[in-house]
């Protein structure tokens, strides 16, 4: 009975939601996605976080998910690996095809995906072992070293890509806890490169770091865009401005505006993202 | 407060408005009594906590110490061919049906050639306590060559012997209340005066199975059925509980069912353990025809009782494993089952020992479930498997403490501290095993 008016509750809010709807200002897509999101609707419960967005994530590009606390942009990033189906109570609608296939789909294994699609969290959160042992973590499970040498290799490589070699290399065996702030997110960083993925999502990675790690991040990003497809979401617009090729804004569930950085920051179309991007809100 | 004050005072002028600094000043001193009343609860309840575990102790150990001696008589005994094996052939059941009896009897009139009378014989024979008679025979069983020959054996004395010895009775109260008589205590006094009865180490008591002489009553096959009740206990329950533990935290949906076996789990921790004994009795040994007595058959019963305990203190370390790691591993594409194996059982797993440990400590203490099985039988042989009828530890302590014999006293005692040894020895593993996978971050 109960959760029965709870229901009714929630839908009528639901419909008062849905009904102030907001279209998307800007051009959501590009000629060669990585990852194309068609109408993702995300709800927690009854509480619908995230409308009807559409957007592409181009290859080799950096796009900054922008937008004041509760917009939905952490939920958005989490729905393209599926982080979202570890949340109890959360669902995700819509079509997010990478390479034709809908990865949204219930069929679709969540381990692949993840493995092409990786992510570093807002909290560094090495695992309370080796430096070492932190990066062939994901080697390891997925069977991508054949023998000890190649495993070697991967994290070495993996960790000189992070821009971490050379500050860890005497200290492999001790404790990926240990480090510093930004050298554990860097740690992490490389423990989502070591498995290879082609698209890193990054939720503001930078926010509990200072502004030397935030610059060697940033930096980093640039590097790694050589290869990978970055989706970063930040509180930091100037960081946006910075690394992202693109940058998204969001407001209340809603995907305002869409565009490039410059023309975000110094051209915005929408009122509301005029009124973000000049401090006046946020 | 302060109006009333200024009232009485007569103080008309408008009253200067105090201070913060003041207010905080005038407080300061009730705080500080506070908090000085605060650390003097404490103290006191450590204080009395110690001083009743110091009490404990003490009357345990004080009446312990001396179960760890046996008065014991030196006896020189010609091991009659002619009474144990007149046909000469070592055949063993002739060898085991013999009369030992009588060869310890000679042996202890040989000391008194002067005591003629039967019943005096008889007075004399039971100076010595039944457990002489195993002795020789078990030494004979082994040895055959010892047929024929004289063997020098100090021998356990008859627990009256034994209690008097250790001055637990009184040889001044009159004889016709006393248990041993005029006649006994003279040749006692006898004995200790040529070097023939002092009170030796009581190897028996660490060596030997229950018996109904104190004398020869021993804590080992207690201890070796608490051990193969609790290695089985651990077996069953720990392997199960952490499954069950995993499987609720981490891979079952929330939804009405797992939280009505949330509940039960934690009522099942509150179930009289009486109440696990009345159902193994019912489901393992009336249904399913297992034997009565047997550690098996104990150890199931205690799995049942402590699950809900390792469940619950599993659940709450694995809770305490921050869900950050969890994402870490999965967001790299680990399997949930590999994030968990590999990373949040590694971090949970001090905690679920320390949870094991103490559910076994408390396995090990239980009395209650296992006389409803059977365990509270009279065993005298060590058991040799886990389907040997066999005793444990805390239910030898209440047999003992049951029996008439003032001997029994010390030795239930002495059997308490027994356990205790074991119980201090799980908690000190306990600690290095934590301490060991700690070390790992």
């Amino acid at each position: 009975m109960d959760t029965n008016t709870e229901d009714q509750v929630g839908a009528s809010r639901t419909a008062t939601i849905s009904r102030d709807h907001r279209e998307t200002v800007g051009n959501v897509r590009v000629d060669d996605p990585r990852i194309r999101c068609n109408g993702i609707n995300v709800y927690y419960g009854t509480n619908h976080a995230v409308h009807n967005v559409n957007l592409d994530i181009g290859k080799n590009e950096i796009i900054a998910l922008i937008g004041p606390s509760g917009c939905g942009k952490t939920t958005f990033l989490r729905c393209l690996n599926r982080m979202n189906d570890t949340i109890p109570g959360c669902r995700v609608e819509g079509e997010i095809l990478m390479d034709g296939q809908n990865i949204n789909d219930k069929e679709v294994d969540v381990v692949p995906l993840r493995a092409r699609v990786g992510i570093v969290f807002q909290k560094p959160n090495p695992f309370p072992k080796s430096v070492f042992e932190n990066v062939a973590f994901g080697p390891r499970i997925h069977g991508l070293a054949r023998d000890k040498t190649e495993l070697e290799e991967i994290v070495v490589s993996s960790l000189k890509k992070a821009g971490l070699w050379e500050e860890v290399k005497d200290r492999l065996e001790e404790p990926g806890t240990g480090l510093s702030g930004g050298q554990q997110q860097r740690l992490c960083i490389a423990r989502a490169i070591a498995v290879q993925p082609e698209v890193i999502l990054m939720d503001e990675p930078c926010s509990a770091l200072d502004p030397i790690a935030t610059a060697k991040i940033e930096q980093l990003m640039a590097e790694l865009r050589e290869n990978y497809s970055i989706c970063i979401v930040t509180h930091n617009m100037q960081q946006a401005a910075r690394v992202a090729v693109r940058t998204a804004f969001f407001h209340l569930g809603d995907l305002i505006e869409v565009g490039e950085t410059t023309q975000i920051f110094t051209k915005p179309r929408h009122e509301l993202t005029e009124d973000y991007v000049t401090g006046r809100f946020g | 407060m302060n109006n009333r004050l200024g009232a009485q005072s007569g103080n008309t002028a408008p009253r200067n408005p105090r201070m913060p600094i003041e207010i905080i000043q005038a407080g300061l001193r009730k705080r500080h009594a506070a908090e000085f009343r605060f650390r003097l609860y404490g103290l006191v309840a450590i204080t009395l906590g110690l001083l009743s575990l110091g009490t404990l102790f003490f009357t345990i150990f004080s009446q312990a110490y001396t179960a760890f001696e046996q008065t014991q008589i030196k006896l020189d005994l010609f091991v009659d061919a002619q009474l144990l094996d007149p046909d000469g052939r070592q055949d063993p059941e002739i060898l085991l049906s013999a009369d030992y009896g009588a060869i310890v009897k000679a042996g202890i009139g040989k000391l008194f050639p002067e005591v003629e009378s039967r019943r005096d014989q008889r007075a004399l024979k039971a100076l010595v306590s039944q457990g002489a008679t195993y002795k020789l025979r078990e030494m004979v069983m082994q040895n055959p060559g010892v047929i024929g020959k004289t063997l020098t054996l100090w021998v356990p004395a008859d627990d009256d012997v034994d209690m008097l010895m250790k001055g637990h009775t009184d040889r001044k109260e009159p004889e016709a209340t006393r248990r041993l008589k005029d006649n006994q205590l003279a040749w006692l006094d006898r004995l200790q005066r040529d070097g023939r009865l002092e009170k030796r180490f009581n190897m028996d008591f660490f060596t030997q199975g229950d018996s109904r002489e104190p004398e020869i009553a021993g804590i080992w096959g207690g201890v070796v059925g608490s051990l193969y009740t609790l290695a089985l206990t651990l077996v069953f329950s720990f392997p199960l509980g952490v499954a069950a533990a995993v499987y609720l935290e981490e891979f079952a949906p929330q939804n009405r069912w797992t939280d009505l076996i949330e509940v039960n789990i934690n009522n099942l921790a509150a179930v009289p353990s009486i109440v696990f004994g009345l159902l193994g009795l019912a489901v393992f040994i009336n249904f399913f025809g297992l034997p009565r007595s047997v550690p098996l058959v104990g150890s199931m019963v205690l799995t049942l009782m402590v699950l809900p305990t390792i469940i619950i203190a599993s659940r709450s370390a694995l809770k305490s494993v921050p869900p950050s790691i969890r994402e870490g591993a999965l967001g790299i594409g680990a399997s949930p089952l590999q994030a968990v194996t590999m990373h949040v059982l590694p971090l949970a797993m001090p905690g679920m020992l320390t949870g094991a440990i103490i559910s076994m400590a408390h396995a090990l203490g239980e009395t209650a479930p296992l006389l409803m099985i059977g365990m509270v039988a009279f065993i005298v042989d060590i058991p040799k498997g886990t389907l040997d009828p066999a005793a444990v530890l805390p239910v030898q302590i209440f047999l003992w403490a049951d029996s008439p014999e003032r001997a029994f006293v010390e030795r239930t005692s002495a059997a308490i501290v027994v356990l205790l040894g074991f119980l201090v020895t799980m908690n000190a593993l306990a600690v290095i095993l934590r301490k060991r996978f700690e070390r790992r971050w």
